[in-house]
């Protein structure tokens, strides 16, 4: 009785599904491309020995979309949603370009030195700066929905496409490539052998955590997204919970797009980040985040983004061709639409009740020739 | 003709259907004439819903048979049944708010011409179709541009015009009307009786069910009690059943607030000074007493769920002021009157009140929280703490505080939010219809605690739609109309007084 009531607990979980699916892929790999498990040490001559391999590569490649899930989750909590990540990446990849090399155009800052170790602005600032201009996104984001009244949907609509042309007017319209080692830190730099990404992936979740469901503020941003009428007649301050949601995923944003510009050494406005928010919607819904809000996950959310990018580096693994990624990547769309409809899983409910069901018949049967 | 020799539209025999740990129906029988009003009684939890649900295909029931016109059948779905001709109206409307009252009641039936809809032919079928119940509308306009009551008589207008139903059953129709438009309906299910449609109508209103009903059936806790000719059933004794219980409860309500009215010390509380909105209330004057009840009477839409609103500081008065304990209140909103100490349960529980996919202990603890704000968290044990305290004292039943508020019965739904402000120990309690929709039982225990309240220093405003419980517990009732105060009068005013008020004549 207690194991069942255990399995039960666990089937519940938020967790369920989104571990459930990774387990799904890597037995996959275990089966079709054992190479995938392959772990080595590179001795880097920049950053120390680390590990590699396509496991890492996955908890790397997939941080900034780790990130923009947490903060997605708790706008999608609130019942609401933000479009404008992507183009909070490249706004902030664009602020940590343009501070590093102002003279928009590629020239380097000294020609001495080929700039390797020069930057126009100190590292700290540069991230702070990158910080507060995506939390800005934020707040323009949060103030749109709760002050100004607009549906999540068009208020985010507004910095997705405008957020990509403030970022084209920073750079000048330029892809700018980056020359400053400490900023390739982030996207690249290891610590005890692993990825400095995961390091700040982990952070940014437990404290996220911590702020979410140590204080009132999950219970709220639940309760809001359940209810808002409901939530404002009982007192909650239903607009400044929404605030906190958009800016914080404004905050993630920015993060990301602080890795991933650091990861690839350039910024380039019209294509760093793009299609993040679908794929950060699609971790949060994997999540077991329903898009109408109410009880959300933060790990799952992270998990859910992890699926996603296993399954990325699998189909890369297997040999399919890059252009063929994303009717791959439809597939397993198609596979989570179908496990979170409430109909299907009914169905699935109704099979497993028979399953239970059928041995309980039998026991009965069994204890009444016994009598 | 096979009606001969089955005079029963439809019958249903033996319906058994359990869920997980509770069996919601036993063995019921049921069984509907044609041009027959059937009323169904019973308090929350008896199985009325659970038998409609069987009866309309949401839920499939473990045994027994339906026979419709003498066929057997099975219900596979909501959708079948209507084609079945089998069409309901639910206690809260269903409809879709946001679009045209002519397209809700259409809905999948629209008018087309040259393959798109005909949206002119679409009004006037609407329209025609609202004239038949005498109502007389913009069929172009939202539906929620309109008010609960002609929303609820557009569900009625969709099932019966474009559903064509042959059985109608009404599932607490009259919970959101005012006294002329339950007339108006119950004219117009006196006309489909005529034309020999069956009519199942649930209430928890037991005049109306003696006004309109010829037969009565009776369940408790999943089982039937029985079927009765409305006229050899007196009132009374129709209680009993449904309760199995006398009406000692209600006595008790009665007695309390005899002994109370001795205690009251006149102190104020609350007051209002021209208080109004406009364009929604007129400038009032209102006073609040410590120890007192007082109750707002009033037809639907006189003011008294917008005066409340006002109090509450939902809304921001445009004139006037109001003052608690001689502090002027100067910001209105909900959270500034919960740190005042005001309470409000909202008239609309669902949409309103409770928190829906929230556990019943967060549902309790969440006013108190908002309170806190976001960086004084209860803990979980505190949080159980509270929660099972007012589980406790309010009688809320449920296997755990940990389980969803939507799962709870309406009358405990009630008893929740009523939780969730005492939590906050408040110094006025505003209640919009707290008992509305919910059954006899629980109602008794709700204005035994609002009496139980004030005798113990707290101030209430009760609004209610039952004249009768309306004087039962207040004393001094402020009657509403047309979005002003129009008397005031002490408790012990007598009921004729009060609707020729409500009516205008005084």
């Amino acid at each position: 009785m207690k194991n069942s009531s255990l399995l039960n607990r666990i089937r519940e979980s938020r967790l369920f599904l989104p571990l459930g699916a990774l387990v799904l892929i890597l037995i996959f790999d275990a089966l079709y491309s054992p190479g995938f498990f392959k772990l080595g040490i590179l001795q880097d001559p920049v950053y120390g020995n680390h590990l590699y391999g396509n496991l890492v590569d996955v908890l790397n490649d997939g941080a900034p979309l780790m990130l923009v899930a947490i903060g997605m989750t708790l706008v999608i909590a609130t019942g609401g949603i933000d479009l404008s990540v992507g183009a909070v990446i490249a706004i902030s990849g664009a602020m940590g370009a343009v501070l590093i090399n102002p003279s928009l155009g590629n020239q380097l800052v000294s020609n001495a030195i080929t700039a390797r170790d020069v930057s126009n602005t100190p590292l700290p600032i540069i991230v702070l700066v990158d910080l507060a201009a995506g939390t800005l996104c934020g707040l323009w984001n949060g103030f749109l929905v709760t002050r100004a009244k607009i549906q999540p949907i068009v208020a985010t609509l507004v910095l997705m496409v405008a957020g990509r042309g403030i970022a084209q007017l920073i750079t000048n319209g330029q892809i700018m490539t980056i020359y400053y080692t400490p900023y390739f830190w982030f996207g690249n730099g290891f610590i005890l052998g692993l990825p400095v990404s995961i390091y700040i992936v982990l952070a940014v979740a437990i404290l996220a955590w911590v702020l979410v469901r140590k204080t009132s503020i999950g219970l709220f941003l639940e309760s809001v997204g359940i209810n808002a009428k409901s939530s404002y007649y009982s007192g909650i301050n239903e607009q400044n919970v929404k605030l906190f949601a958009y800016t914080l995923c404004g905050l993630c944003g920015a993060i990301a797009g602080l890795i991933l510009s650091s990861y690839v050494h350039s910024e380039d406005a019209n294509n760093i980040g793009l299609n993040y928010e679908l794929d950060a919607i699609l971790a949060v819904v994997m999540g077991g985040t329903s898009l109408a809000g109410g009880r959300f996950s933060i790990f799952a959310s992270v998990v859910g983004a992890i699926v996603i990018w296993t399954f990325t580096l699998t189909v890369y693994t297997l040999g399919v061709p890059a252009n063929a990624l994303l009717a791959a990547k439809a597939v397993l769309v198609m596979v989570v639409i179908l496990l979170y409809s409430e109909y299907f899983r009914r169905f699935l409910n109704r099979l497993s009740e028979r399953r239970a069901v059928r041995p309980e018949v039998q026991k009965g049967a069994e204890s009444g020739t016994a009598n | 003709m096979s009606m001969v020799d089955s005079p029963d539209l439809l019958s249903m025999k033996g319906i058994t259907k359990s869920f997980p740990g509770v069996i919601a129906l036993e063995d019921v029988d049921f069984s509907l004439r044609k041009g027959e009003v059937h009323g169904l009684v019973g308090e929350n939890g008896a199985g009325k819903s659970t038998l409609i649900k069987v009866l309309t295909g949401v839920e499939h029931p473990d045994t027994g048979s339906i026979e419709l016109e003498g066929k057997p059948i099975q219900v596979r779905s909501p959708q079948h049944s209507q084609e079945l001709g089998i069409s309901t109206v639910y206690q809260e409307v269903n409809l879709c708010t946001n679009i045209s009252v002519a397209e809700n009641i259409v809905l999948g039936h629209e008018p087309h011409r040259f393959g798109s809809i005909d949206w002119q032919e679409m009004n006037v079928l609407a329209s025609q179709a609202l004239k038949r119940l005498e109502i007389d509308i913009d069929v172009s306009r939202p539906l929620g541009n309109y008010s609960l009551a002609i929303q609820q008589m557009v569900a009625i207008a969709r099932s019966l015009e474009i559903a064509s139903a042959k059985i109608l059953i009404l599932d607490e129709p009259t919970s959101s009307l005012d006294v002329n438009e339950t007339n108006l309906l119950f004219d117009v299910v006196r006309k489909l009786k005529d034309q020999g449609h069956g009519i199942i109508f649930i209430t928890h209103f037991l005049d109306q069910v003696y006004r309109i009903a010829d037969r009565i059936t009776v369940l408790r806790n999943g089982k039937l009690v029985g079927t009765y000719e409305t006229g050899s059933l007196p009132r009374i004794e129709l209680i009993a059943k449904m309760l199995g219980r006398t009406m000692t409860d209600l006595d008790a309500v009665t007695k309390s607030k005899v002994e109370h009215e001795q205690k009251e010390s006149g102190e104020r509380v609350l007051e209002a000074k021209g208080l109004g909105l406009t364009g929604s209330l007129e400038p009032v004057d209102l006073e609040l007493g410590v120890n007192e009840v007082l109750g707002l009477a009033g037809l639907l839409g006189s003011g008294r769920t917008e005066l409340a609103n006002l109090l509450f500081g939902i809304d921001k008065p445009d004139s006037g002021s109001l003052t608690l304990k001689g502090k002027k209140i100067e910001r209105f909103s909900p959270l500034e009157s919960l740190k005042n100490g005001i309470a409000l349960c909202p008239e609309d529980r669902k949409a309103e009140g409770i928190i829906g996919d929230l556990t019943i202990r967060e549902n309790i603890i969440l006013a108190l929280q908002a309170h806190y704000g976001w960086f004084k968290f209860l803990s979980p044990e505190k949080q159980s703490e509270i929660a099972q305290k007012y589980i406790q004292l309010l009688g809320i039943v449920t296997p755990s505080p940990e389980q969803l508020a939507n799962n709870l019965s309406g009358g405990n739904q009630q008893k929740l939010i009523l939780a969730r402000w005492l939590a906050t120990n408040p110094q006025v309690l505003i209640l919009d219809e707290p008992t509305r929709g919910i059954d006899v039982g629980a109602k008794a225990e709700i204005q035994k605690l609002v009496l139980d309240l004030a005798d113990e220093g707290k101030s209430c405003v009760f609004i209610s739609s039952e004249l009768e419980e309306v004087l039962r517990i207040s004393h001094r009732v402020v009657v509403m109309r047309d979005h002003k105060k129009a008397a005031e009068y002490s408790g012990d005013v007598n009921d004729q007084t009060i609707i020729q008020t409500m009516a205008g004549n005084l």
